[in-house]
């Protein structure tokens, strides 16, 4: 167990310094890119352009630049070049909303995928299943920004059931909070539930005419408990793998899309903001924080792939 | 007549491929009293396990289609609802399969599987569950039980995992005990273990045992009476003794002519029974050995019905249409049995 644990850290400093140094790189590749220019503003004269490059270490050699920003961001002072806001504190402030929408859409996904997925495996080849692929299929290949949008103008703009976009914290009012994200979870959701249901159906069906299965069905066990207790306990574990990730990359601003349409002040939004600015900083912390917390859950998931089959061992 | 424990009358078994309807078992008649072990022996694919699967309703799907009967003290187990073999299955007919490994959930633990078993039919704490468990585990002769009830499957011994297999099914103290080859995966040594296991078992009385094997050898160390079984039928049945000294059906004599002997100078080639057995999709007409069997004549192209065809040996019964004298006669190849001259080479 220490062993796993030191190296998953070790393994996390060189995931966070690999991003880091490529995401910094991308920006130095960029013709157009002059953050200089960008922090002094369109009109700003030559030289107060030279002198906030200078003030900024722009003017540096890279890895100046690099051991420079990598410090102020590990001591919470970078700040972006667009609002001179600190983007750590930015980062913080604005977690709560991602949580908000990327907990309860893991969840939504999680629980329809495996109750989808379960149908398909026993009803295999029938019409109900057959039904569940078609959906499976357009929930996997509509883009997220199009489901958004098609939702915000169905659902909240020609018939207004919900709210046209924004937030509530959960401590102002929980109900108006769910109110505000039941689009944006069903948004992430969609995508995620037609994939694990195909994943977790094929398994199921892998295991259905498994031995120990026959075994269960001989013991007397009823239907439902060898199905529940054997065939699905056995199938769950590829999905616990890729939903330690996906959940990962989601904390760490990829639900940008839907955060941007559906205006929630999330990471997500914040760092499609930053990329639309070349705005490096929230760039980086983003991409670093994605970075460890895909660590973080796939360490997690492994953890808890090795609680459910025992075969597997953590070193 | 006596009622007896388990009695299967005329079992058909198929199921519908897209090849077309293959037939697996069909008319299989036999029954199984208390103390008692019955040997199922045959090729792979001769319906021997589709024939025992059935009588627990294991092989029920869209696509198999059932005849006969099979009665367990009197109960009906083939036009059963599934509800109440749920109530039989693990309970009156307990079964143990060929691979251990496989047959055992690998993410459960061995006690908490057995547990899972006794739970399914009484109502018990679970910790008292366990102890029983532990108890059967210790009955089986797994050492440590305590500990080792504690274990997954993948940290036992293939020996070990079948006696936790033979705890399980014996849990419930159930009246059938079906074993479809549970020796094919083990040592020889470990073999001679639980083929121990069984001995003992049909000693208490309490239970009757099928037992499901293509080992001749397994089948004379615990058989009381054994039936041969070729592509879907039972072509010959009898006692231990009568199949193994008078056998009637060429295929049987092919089966012992394939065997080696300890006490007999051994061939330089094991003898085997040419060809292979016949599609179940399109079986020949009437006797399904027709095409392997080289003492085939006009006959044969009619079904032999299984009856008893020896005088002095009523129980003893065989689908073979030759003559007693000539089957005597032509069933001993170089002062052994075997199927014919040519299969033998010496």
């Amino acid at each position: 167990m220490a062993r796993f644990v030191v190296r998953r850290i070790l393994s996390a400093l060189a995931l966070l310094f690999a991003v880091s140094v490529v995401v910094f790189g991308i920006f130095e590749i960029i013709p157009a890119y002059n953050p200089a220019r960008a922090i002094a503003g369109r009109n700003a004269s030559p030289t107060t352009v030279e002198e906030v490059s200078r003030k900024f270490g722009f003017d540096k050699p890279i890895y100046t630049q690099y051991l420079n920003t990598m410090k102020l961001i590990f001591t919470g002072q970078v700040i972006d070049y667009q609002d001179d806001l600190n983007v750590v504190d930015q980062f913080r402030e604005r977690f709560g909303a991602t949580l908000s929408l990327v907990i309860p859409a893991g969840l939504l996904w999680l629980v329809t995928a495996i109750v989808l997925g379960s149908i398909s495996a026993l009803k295999a080849g029938r019409l109900v299943d057959q039904g569940l692929m078609v959906l499976a299929i357009v929930g996997v290949s509509v883009p997220v920004f199009l489901l958004a949008f098609l939702l915000l103008y169905l659902l909240a703009f020609k018939t207004t059931i919900f709210p046209n976009t924004g937030y509530v914290g959960i401590t102002v009012s929980p109900i108006q909070w769910a109110y505000h994200l039941i689009l944006p979870w069903f948004s992430i959701a969609v995508l995620s539930v037609g994939f694990y249901s195909r994943i977790l159906r094929s398994n199921l069906l892998d295991n259905i005419n498994q031995d120990y299965v026959r075994t269960a069905r001989a013991k007397g066990l009823p239907a439902r408990q060898v199905f529940v207790r054997h065939v699905l306990r056995n199938s769950l574990m590829p999905i616990v793998t890729i939903f330690g990730l996906d959940f990962a990359t989601l904390l760490g601003g990829a639900a940008l899309v839907v955060e941007t349409v559906f205006n929630i002040p999330g990471v997500g939004q914040y760092e499609a903001q930053a990329i639309g600015n070349l705005d490096v900083p929230p760039i980086l912390v983003g991409s670093m924080l994605t970075a460890f917390f895909v660590v973080v859950f796939g360490a997690l998931a492994d953890l808890l792939y090795a609680l459910l089959d025992p075969r597997v061992r953590l070193s | 007549m006596p009622e007896h424990l388990l009695d299967v009358e005329n079992l058909q078994v198929s199921f519908a491929t897209e090849d077309g309807l293959v037939r697996a078992v069909d008319e299989v008649s036999f029954t199984l009293d208390r103390g008692e072990v019955v040997a199922i022996v045959g090729e792979s694919g001769s319906g021997k396990s589709v024939s025992v699967m059935t009588l627990m309703g294991l092989t029920r799907s869209p696509n198999s289609r059932f005849g006969g009967s099979a009665r367990l003290k009197g109960r009906e187990l083939i036009s059963a609802s599934e509800h109440e073999l749920e109530g039989i299955r693990g309970k009156e007919i307990a079964m143990i399969f060929q691979d251990p490994i496989s047959s055992l959930s690998p993410v459960h633990r061995i006690g908490d599987q057995i547990v899972e078993q006794i739970r399914a039919h009484e109502e018990i704490s679970k910790a008292a569950a366990f102890d029983r468990a532990v108890e059967l585990m210790e009955r089986v002769g797994i050492p440590r039980a305590a500990d080792r009830a504690r274990s997954y499957p993948h940290e036992f011994s293939g020996g070990m995992r079948q006696r936790a297999m033979i705890a399980m099914a014996l849990s419930l103290s159930p009246s059938v005990l079906i074993a479809d080859e549970p020796t094919t995966a083990l040592d020889v040594t470990i073999q001679a273990q639980i083929l121990e296991e069984f001995k003992q078992l049909r000693a208490t009385g309490d239970s009757g045992v099928i037992f499901v094997t293509h080992d001749l050898g397994v089948v004379a160390d615990i058989a009381d009476r054994v039936l041969v079984m070729y592509a879907g039928r039972v072509v010959e049945q009898g006692t231990l003794d009568q199949i193994f000294y008078d056998p009637q059906h060429p295929y049987t004599w092919g089966l012992l002519g394939s065997i080696t002997r300890m006490d007999r100078e051994p061939p330089r080639r094991l003898p085997a029974i040419p060809g292979l057995p016949p599609s179940m999709v399109n079986p020949p007409a009437g006797c399904h050995f027709r095409p392997r069997c080289p003492h085939e004549f006009a006959r044969c192209a009619e079904v032999p019905a299984l009856e008893s065809r020896v005088p002095e040996a009523p129980g003893h019964s065989d689908r073979c249409w030759l003559e007693l004298a000539e089957k005597r006669k032509r069933r001993v190849i170089n002062g052994r049995i075997g199927l014919a001259e040519g299969t033998v080479i010496a």
